[in-house]
């Protein structure tokens, strides 16, 4: 039997029924992991023992009718989430030895629920990149054609649950970082709202963007998971004081009547034809459901990119001053004295993408420039905040383009930081706000995917997997895999 | 005590660090108890470990609000926290979590006393920060140890406005300040071990001169004595150069107390840009007025008050009240000896007398006193009603002190009791004029001081235990006859 084709809610459903083991489910993804991943260098760790073992007291957990609720899932874990005793890299060279102490909020909340770890998925070295071609651990392909990239930063997340090594992974997004690489390899998706899911034992990048989500085959596999991850977390004081959502209850209702904004700054600009193709077949499936569409205008929309690159350095650079090699992590060789060790250790340790965002970052918060860049991007980042606010007061979602493309070829974008940024120019504006924002696969282009954003209001992650639930009940864009 | 020229004046300003007696961290549920084995008491989160998240201790709120509250202070809410950021091998996570827009406590003052009269001293702000590990240099052979059991415990850092004259007054600001947060039972203030530290910003000039001189920052000096005497060093030192023809350097600086000089710490060309921006990881702290009416209801007598009260409810002078209301083991050592003995005046002379003096000699502080304030209390009112003299008292205390014996099991074995019956008095009396014939003749021939020998005798004949009153009393009488 093809165990990676069934849906998330069907792989339960076989547990609980006895059809397979999960065992025999962790087996087959491990199996796929071994056989696959050579070509997509998805993980940076396989935890094949711990896996089956994981496995096993699942199994042994359906004996005696003790299971939990998702007991036997396996599931692929972003190599920024701490797992206790387990390597966990952030994909830098910084980390490349270092065993968590203990274990992130996310993997403690799907571990208590029996989720099985398959093990640690490649990513941009400290979440910093959209392509995956940052990490200290080589690139990853993207299963859909392996000389293009699945994205970033959560790029291996993107790529195992695409080659179907994982039926689902936990990612993060700073700017984009989920849904960028679900756009680009043909997945579903989400970063739910600021402080709905703990930040605790997530490797900070840029503290007040940060938000933990998953990347997934549907919005049906999504919602159940994100579910499992939520709730208020007393060791994130930025964690929401709100309790588990309920996400699946509301997936199958019907959307007729539900306003669709577009907001008409994004579709001033200039879109690939087979991009707004997509986004325009997708608008006519959504009218088809009973969708009003409704134009809008997010009038400082537009400042997003410049304001990103201004807070989520700044808070990098402070972020990232604890690698300094003298409590764990890397640390340069023989070192003359403490200012040797300081700055050799993070010369040698940090990839050029993370230098120059803490360089930015530095900068940007220095005496004398404080005024005119932090507090100004803060003032702006408010100023997008109620555009959204204001938007909301009209419409359920916000609908876009999820990338100004398809995937782009390795190397493609590496010598120029710009134009890779704009991978992320449609994704950033939901991190500022903090809105829930997802993706899901609404069309192809010479064989690569492509993928439509929905950004719903604060808190409204359920609405908006019940717009991409009715879409995928639709469509079958979420059905293709690629041929590896 | 100057002895520079009578032109120049100083113009000081305190920082002083305070740490907070929570049982845990400012941010993680580490202990805080000193002079455990190192890196015993840092938890993930004091590590800086990847991905750790601060969580802030809701007790230090309460304290910073009592500060507040007992330096004429405004509370801010919401208060808000910052990073402060720079490397140092002891600061793990290469910032400090401090506050810079918001800080809880902001505008106040004190009232202080010198010998000059009384001065309000402005108090610019007290915000809440974290403190750093330690670097151990000596016992690794060329290397460094880093202890982070200190990191992370709490501190409020109280910041003086620059109205300080002199070293005199620094040190009555620093005392003060030491009482109350001793009072508010926020701190131990130990300045020996470090929980209370300060730093002074010293500058010169003429006097009339508006414009503020060049300052200097000497750092952590670690007793008032010594903050006197190193800002009274910086002072002169300052005022030598610029009438040398040099220029002050804006620079740290560091006392050294066995040499009694200040020399500097760090360069300028190492000067921090500490990048301040707010901490993205804690939310503003919004103090809700119920919160903080609340917490106002368990502030104690602060010292003046207790002060004004020992004046008008006991009638000490106000020297007196101020000795005993500055400390608060103290002021409640006094209250207690006072309940048992009915005597405030008396009591209070124990305690700065006999009491202090055998605490000084053993370097013990009063919780230790190895005489108990009801002891001392039943010893007084042992003299209050007679039983013994104040003389044979002093001997009761010291064996009290020594075998922490009962003080009226003390009075019966020993048959100490003072003697009032006035016949045996008067027999005694007699006896010493008997056998003092000579000197019984001059006394009557004019020689009043001989009286005191009478009186000496007549105590000697009695082991001290005759009531001094009657024998003066019984002896004039008989010596006029």
């Amino acid at each position: 039997m093809d165990l990676h084709k069934l849906s998330l809610s069907k792989q339960l459903e076989g547990l609980k029924k006895g059809d397979f083991t999960s065992t025999e489910l962790t087996s087959h993804y491990l199996n796929r992991i071994s056989e696959l991943d050579g070509q997509l260098n998805s993980f940076i760790t396989v935890t094949e023992d711990q896996a089956l073992s994981q496995a096993k007291a699942a199994d042994d957990r359906y004996k005696t009718n003790n299971n939990f609720s998702l007991d036997g899932l396996p599931i692929a874990h972003k190599d920024i989430f701490c797992t206790k005793g387990v390597l966990t890299t952030c994909g830098s060279k910084m980390l490349s030895n270092f065993e968590a102490p203990y274990s992130s909020t996310v993997y403690e909340k799907l571990d208590k629920n029996g989720m099985v770890m398959l093990g640690k998925t490649n990513m941009d070295e400290f979440a910093m990149g959209s392509s995956n071609e940052t990490s200290y651990f080589g690139p990853v392909k993207n299963p859909w054609n392996i000389e293009y990239v699945p994205g970033g930063s959560s790029g291996g997340s993107a790529s195992c649950v695409s080659a179907e090594l994982a039926p689902i992974a936990t990612a993060t997004d700073t700017g984009g970082s989920i849904r960028q690489p679900a756009s680009l390899c043909g997945l579903t998706g989400i970063k739910p709202t600021y402080g709905r899911v703990s930040r605790y034992g997530m490797i900070a990048f840029a503290s007040s963007l940060d938000q933990g989500g998953v990347i997934a085959k549907s919005a049906e596999d999504a919602a159940l998971i994100l579910e499992a991850m939520s709730g208020h977390d007393p060791k994130d004081s930025t964690s929401l004081k709100l309790d588990q959502p309920d996400l699946t209850n509301n997936l199958n209702n019907p959307i007729k009547g539900m306003k669709i904004g577009l907001p008409k700054e994004f579709f001033e600009k200039e879109m690939a034809p087979y991009v707004l193709k997509s986004i325009e077949e997708a608008i006519e499936v959504y009218k088809s459901l009973g969708a009003e569409i409704v134009d809008i205008s997010l009038g400082n929309i537009n400042l997003s990119l410049p304001i990103y690159y201004i807070i989520a350095p700044a808070e990098c650079s402070a972020n990232l001053s604890r690698y300094d090699g003298v409590r764990y992590g890397y640390r340069c060789e023989d070192p003359k004295d403490i200012e040797d060790l300081f700055m050799r250790t993070r010369e040698e340790g940090f990839g050029a993408e993370v230098k120059r965002r803490i360089l930015i970052g530095t900068y940007a918060l220095s005496a004398g420039y404080y005024d005119a860049f932090y507090l100004k991007a803060q003032k702006c980042r408010q100023l997008v905040a109620n555009d959204f606010s204001e938007a909301f007061k009209s419409v359920d979602v916000i609908l876009s383009p999820t990338t100004p493309g398809t995937s782009f070829k390795s190397g493609e974008k590496t010598n120029d930081p710009v134009e890779m940024y704009l991978q992320d120019i449609f994704t950033i504006p939901a991190n500022l706000a903090g809105l829930p924002g997802l993706s899901i696969p609404c069309g192809e282009h010479n064989g690569l995917p492509l993928g439509m954003q929905l950004v719903g209001n604060s808190l409204e992650e359920s609405k908006l997997l019940q717009f991409a639930h009715s879409f995928q009940s639709n469509t079958d864009w979420h059905m293709k895999m690629p041929n590896i | 005590m100057k002895n520079y020229s009578e032109d120049w004046e100083a113009v000081i300003g305190l920082e002083i660090h305070v740490q907070l007696s929570t049982k845990s961290k400012l941010f993680s549920g580490a202990s805080t108890d000193f002079g455990a084995l190192p890196n015993t008491q840092a938890c993930n989160i004091d590590l800086a470990m990847p991905g750790v998240l601060p969580v802030l201790n809701e007790e230090v709120l309460k304290m910073a609000v009592k500060l507040g509250k007992a330096l004429n202070a405004e509370i801010n809410s919401p208060t808000s926290f910052a990073r402060k950021n720079y490397f140092y091998p002891d600061s793990p996570k290469g910032y400090q979590i401090s506050q810079m827009d918001k800080p809880i406590v902001e505008n106040g003052y004190l009232d202080i006393e010198t010998e000059n009269g009384g001065k309000r001293i402005g108090v610019t702000r007290a915000h809440l920060e974290e403190d750093a590990g330690k670097s151990l240099h000596d016992d690794f052979e060329g290397q460094s140890g880093i202890d982070l059991n200190r990191a992370g415990t709490p501190l409020l850092e109280i910041v003086s406005e620059p109205e300080i004259n002199t070293p005199e007054e620094a040190v009555a600001y620093l005392k003060s300040i030491h009482s109350i947060i001793r009072y508010l039972e926020i701190s131990d203030g130990n300045m020996a071990e470090g929980s209370m530290r300060c730093d002074a910003n010293v500058s010169v000039r003429k006097i009339g001169e508006k414009k503020l001189g060049t300052r200097t920052e000497t750092k952590n000096v670690n007793s008032f004595r010594f903050v006197e005497k190193a800002i009274q060093y910086e002072i002169e030192r300052q005022i030598h150069e610029i009438e040398s023809g040099n220029e002050i350097t804006q620079e740290t600086r560091l006392y050294d107390s066995q040499a009694n000089t200040t020399r500097p710490m760090r360069s300028k060309e190492f000067a921090n840009d500490y990048r301040y921006f707010p901490e993205p990881d804690l939310l503003p702290v919004n103090l809700e007025k119920e919160f903080i009416e609340e917490v106002l209801t368990t502030m104690p007598e602060m010292p003046t008050e207790k002060k004004e009260r020992f004046v008008s409810e006991f009638s000490l002078s106000q020297y007196d009240a101020d000795l005993l209301a500055a400390d608060k083991d103290i002021a409640e050592f006094f209250e207690e000896v006072t309940k048992v003995s009915n005597s405030p005046k008396l009591s209070a002379n124990w305690i700065m007398g006999e009491l202090s003096a055998e605490l000084n000699n053993e370097n013990l502080n009063i919780k230790e006193s190895k005489v108990s304030s009801n002891k001392l209390g039943q010893l007084i009112s042992r003299i209050e009603d007679g039983t013994i003299s104040g003389k044979i008292a002093k001997d009761i205390f010291e064996k009290i002190w020594t075998t922490g014996k009962e003080v009226d099991d003390i009075i019966k074995e020993e048959g100490l009791e003072q003697v009032t019956d006035d016949q045996e008095i008067e027999s005694m009396i007699d006896e010493v004029i008997e056998n003092n014939p000579q000197q019984l003749e001059q006394y009557r021939s004019g020689k009043d001081r001989l009286f005191g020998f009478f009186v000496g005798q007549v105590m000697k004949a009695s082991q001290g235990k005759a009531n001094p009153k009657q024998v003066n009393d019984i002896l004039k009488s008989k010596l006029e006859k």
